[in-house]
């Protein structure tokens, strides 16, 4: 099989798991294997394309014509290996971490549950491989509808204005923004290729130039930038693996990854820095930073905390694009993963407490680390990941974007870099503390030793907690898969 | 049988039919000799268009007689889509009648509505072929007459009152029509399109020539039901029958469109319509209240033919829309959008007749938890949906990509914009039914209800399944479509 199959067989695998689950995901232990191993599978066939795009290979296949010259194509590239590695391996996890849940908390219609997800892996996926604009857009389309029924789930009338929101706003952006910027750039240049050092340059002038990168900029919803950030607290309504790999990993990734590419393969770094058409997007950026940090303190609900939190994270890869020079689009790209890691185990922490305590809210949760010592534990690793502390392996995407803003002079992002770790720190600490060292009369009544969450729960707690600091220690697979990017 | 007599059969075959249908008492004989006819001129249509794409023009003379003076049926590329549109849609739509319409029509007027049926097919299939401007009159009165009567055999007392309505609005149409052909047959003498495009060149800077124009215009957007002449198809196609519903969405407005283009392009030529005539601003912010008007209406719609009907004005104004740029794309957009609009509202319009079926009412309230009961039903009411938002992959979202490439074109940022938010008030309509279909949980009573019949399934997903086709395959659709634009702007490559 040529690694140019191993793309096929990348989209066909959900998309065939999907079908299986239809058909055979009445039986609860069936549905659970087959889950396991379409996600297993999936990892596998994502890996296995690491060597030859490491090697400089480009895998690329093409399947019909959407119009003359533009096609529906798969092409994988460094940053999307990257993105397709991390959402295919975490969705092994979260897969484990979603049996447990569901065999503790219930529920009807877990087969469409299922089903949706791994229809979400399969546009996650055609999203990362996508050849052109055009094949990323379907794809980004693809992954609104497929987790919209997962927002949705639980049917109730919050879970149906949430999912209302959320299709709302993503829809109405892509479609009203992203795609009229896409047509434009296809009538201006006669492409949609992804080519390194863009495909605008001396198509358009410097003006329209301005105009696209705001049209496709708050076009991708996904990425969350202020003021089109709202779907995303919408969005918790969902149950927590969802929250989890969709709302912390996939979809909102797949939102900056998009505007990572356009930095990259449409408008090119060069043109970003050069013509400063970009630097609007820092002052957007750096607000939605800290405001985002600032609405998150006040949360009393953790996971609406921990949207707000992804919020004002997201934008630290939108930043690093829009500073657009190597070291600060190294920081972006690592940030797509060393985030993943980071906010996927937080979420993983706030179900396993609903799981085990059916507790929500910040405030309930006192001492609740002598109950829950390994839950809390992932928490607080995930936690100093996020504020950039090492060992843990969001140090190093906040060092090179910090260094990125130094080498271009922006003290102002520097600043605001600096201001949302304090903030970070400002969120996270307070729950750690509330955790394992409770204020004074609050001390639970019964201290009745260790109540864990399911075992499948906390083994993927932990796996996600000790990816943060692998990452740490070894970041050298990332740094070389991305370095052709940014041609360090 | 020599292939030149084929434009004729593709119009003969159902008149002759038509009588003799009348004559076969049992209900079922009827509609097994309707739906073997439809699929005969569906297979004609098929053979016509390959040999228009391969050779050009198709000329046949009635009777003999030469053209200018006898009556030429003359196919290209544009009509000879449209017949296959009409023809497809007839013949999956044949098929389907037979348990939709014993549920809806009483058992004695059945062998009456197939005859009917076969008329307004003549006379549908009649205004395309024709190159002659009366007979497209005498056409679209035999096609307008047998809808006034298979609506008015809807099953509620409402299909009446909307058959008389159609009527009156209709009649108004032909007659405004006929007083624009009849002006420029004082003006020119001639009858035949082709020769008339000729001659009409020697005194388009006449008043009269003017005022056909705008005759025949009103007269055809009326048959189009563009706003702000529209108001007859709400309620006719809420209270006809469900597969004449469908028939009619899918194919009646189309032939409508298609009379647009012939005159506004073939007979007129572009630059008397659009430079010495003002008919791009007249056309252009018609489409797009059309288009927002009729979104918005469906949103507070909750029968949902009426809902779909009100989209169906909506999405005329997409097809106007892609007239009115009287540019390449625009065209193509416009005609690729009559094929992909047939298949997905035939589609939507066949899956909600399954409904009536199985649900008695189309309802939205009766629609709660239906996903589960009539998953396959359902499932085609929402690709139907998506298309007209227009996701991408299915074909909604081509023909969208070409009127909005038209408007940047243009230069027309707003239009762009405006076409873009039609789409999002599509979401809007179509997001209500996936809502209450799915997610709110089916009342007590649900139990017992079904899927709805294979016969009727079956085609439904043809229709929806191609309008998917459609939006992978776009090379079919989109090269005839160009191909017509070109034939159209009189600049073939």
């Amino acid at each position: 099989m040529t690694t140019d199959d191993l793309i096929y067989l990348a989209l066909a695998i959900p998309v065939a798991g999907a079908l299986l689950l239809w058909s055979v995901g009445r039986i609860q232990p069936v549905r659970e294997g087959v889950s396991l191993l379409i996600s297993a599978g999936l990892f596998a066939t994502v890996a296995a394309l690491v060597p030859a795009v490491m090697s400089g290979a480009r895998p690329a296949v093409s399947l019909f014509e959407f119009a003359p010259g533009l096609p529906f194509a798969f092409e994988v590239e460094p940053l999307g290996m990257l993105f397709a590695l991390l959402a295919s391996f975490l969705w092994v996890i979260t897969t484990i971490y979603t049996i447990g849940y569901l065999r503790a908390n219930g529920g009807p219609h877990q087969t469409r549950f299922l089903i949706c997800f791994s229809l979400a892996l399969a546009s996650v996926i055609g999203v990362a491989f996508a050849g052109n604009m055009l094949t990323l857009f379907f794809f980004y389309e693809a992954l609104t509808l497929c987790t919209y029924p997962l927002v949705t789930h639980s049917g109730t009338e919050t879970a149906r204005q949430g999912g209302r929101r959320y299709l709302a706003i993503l829809l109405s952006t892509s479609i009203l923004l992203q795609l009229l910027a896409i047509l434009w750039t296809w009538v201006a240049t006669g492409t949609l290729e992804f080519r390194s050092g863009g495909i605008l340059s001396g198509k358009v002038s410097e003006p329209v130039m301005a105009i696209l990168l705001l049209l496709y900029v708050f076009g991708v919803g996904k990425a969350a930038l202020m003021p089109f950030h709202g779907w995303l607290p919408a969005a918790m309504v969902a149950p927590t693996p969802v929250s989890a790999l969709l709302h912390a990993v996939a979809v909102v990734k797949a939102g900056v990854f998009t505007i990572a590419k356009l930095g990259l393969y449409i408008f090119g770094l060069d043109n970003l820095r050069e013509f400063a058409i970009s630097e609007w997007l820092l002052y957007v950026a750096g607000a939605t930073i800290l405001i985002a940090s600032l609405i998150a303190l006040r949360q009393d609900n953790l996971k609406r905390l921990l949207a707000y939190s992804t919020v004002s994270q997201l934008s630290y890869v939108v930043i690093g694009v829009a500073i657009a020079n190597a070291h600060a689009v190294m920081g972006a790209t690592l940030h797509i993963a060393m985030h993943g890691f980071a906010k996927i185990t937080l979420f993983f922490c706030a179900g396993a407490i609903i799981t085990a305590t059916r507790k929500t809210e910040i405030s309930q949760l006192d001492g609740i680390g002598r109950t829950m010592p390994v839950t809390m534990g992932a928490f607080a690793i995930g936690s100093f990941s996020l504020i950039g502390l090492p060992p843990f392996s969001g140090a190093w995407s906040k060092y090179y974007l910090v260094l990125g803003s130094l080498d271009e002079g922006y003290y102002a992002v520097l600043a605001v870099l600096l201001a949302s770790s304090l903030l970070n720190a400002l969120y996270f600490l307070p729950i750690v503390m509330r955790a394992f060292f409770p204020t004074g009369g609050a001390q639970p009544a019964a201290v009745s030793g260790i109540a864990e969450a399911p075992v499948m729960q906390l083994v993927a707690i932990s796996i996600t907690a000790l990816g943060s600091m692998v990452l740490f220690a070894y970041p050298q697979l990332l740094f070389n898969l991305l370095r052709p990017l940014v041609g360090m | 049988m020599s292939a030149g007599a084929l434009p004729i059969l593709q119009v003969v075959l159902p008149l002759i039919a038509a009588p003799l249908c009348v004559l076969l008492r049992r209900s079922g004989l009827a509609w097994a000799f309707t739906t073997l006819i439809t699929w005969c001129l569906l297979a004609i249509s098929i053979l016509l268009l390959i040999r228009v794409m391969a050779g050009g023009v198709i000329s046949y003379r009635l009777g003999g007689w030469a053209p200018p003076f006898g009556i030429e049926y003359r196919l290209d590329a544009v009509n000879c889509f449209v017949l296959l549109i009409i023809c497809v849609i007839a013949a999956v739509v044949a098929p389907y009648m037979r348990q939709s319409v014993a549920r809806e029509i009483p058992a004695p007027r059945h062998n009456i509505f197939y005859a009917v049926y076969l008329l307004a097919l003549t006379g549908l299939l009649g205004i395309t072929a024709t190159g002659d401007a009366f007979n497209i009159y005498v056409f679209m009165e035999i096609s307008s007459l047998a809808s006034y009567v298979l609506i008015a055999l809807g099953p509620s007392r409402q299909a009446r009152t909307a058959a008389f309505q159609y009527l009156i609005v209709g009649t108004i149409g032909a007659t405004f029509l006929l007083i624009g052909i009849g002006l420029l047959y004082t003006m020119t003498g001639t009858l035949n399109l082709a020769d008339l495009s000729l001659r009409i060149r020697e005194v388009s800077d006449m008043r009269p020539i003017y005022a056909a124009l705008a005759f025949i215009t009103i007269g055809v957007l009326v048959k189009l039901a563009l706003f702000p002449v529209h108001i007859w198809l709400p309620n006719a196609y809420t209270q006809a029958p469900s597969a004449i519903s469908a028939f009619l969405a899918a194919s009646a407005t189309k032939v409508g469109a298609y009379l647009l283009l012939r005159f506004i392009f073939t007979l007129f030529g572009v630059e008397f319509s659009f430079e010495q005539m003002p008919l791009m601003e007249i056309l252009m912010p018609l489409s797009l209240i059309a288009i927002l008007v009729g979104s918005i209406v469906a949103i507070f719609q909750n029968n949902l033919k009426r809902l779909f009907a009100y989209s169906s004005i909506g999405q005329i104004g997409y097809l106007a829309l892609g007239i009115s740029f009287g540019s390449t794309s625009g065209l193509t957009g416009a005609i690729v959008h009559t094929f992909n609009h047939a298949m997905m509202k035939g589609g939507i319009f066949l899956a909600l007749g399954c409904l009536v079926f199985r649900a008695g009412s189309v309802d939205l309230s009766t629609l709660h938890g239906l996903g589960r009961r009539m998953p396959f039903t359902m499932a085609a009411l929402i690709m139907g949906g998506l298309g007209l938002i227009g996701v991408p992959l299915t074909s909604g979202f081509v023909s969208k990509w070409y009127l909005v490439q038209a408007a940047i074109e243009a230069d027309l940022w707003p239009v762009a914009v405006l076409i873009l938010f039609g789409s999002l008030l599509a979401l809007i309509y179509v997001g209500r039914i996936i809502e209450v279909a799915f997610f709110r949980p089916p009342p007590a009573d649900l139990q017992a209800m079904r899927e709805a019949p294979l016969q009727m399934l079956i085609p439904t997903w043809i229709l929806i399944a191609s309008s998917v086709y459609f939006g992978i395959h776009t090379d079919i659709t989109v090269s005839v479509s160009e191909r017509a634009a070109e034939v159209l702007l009189g600049t073939p490559s």
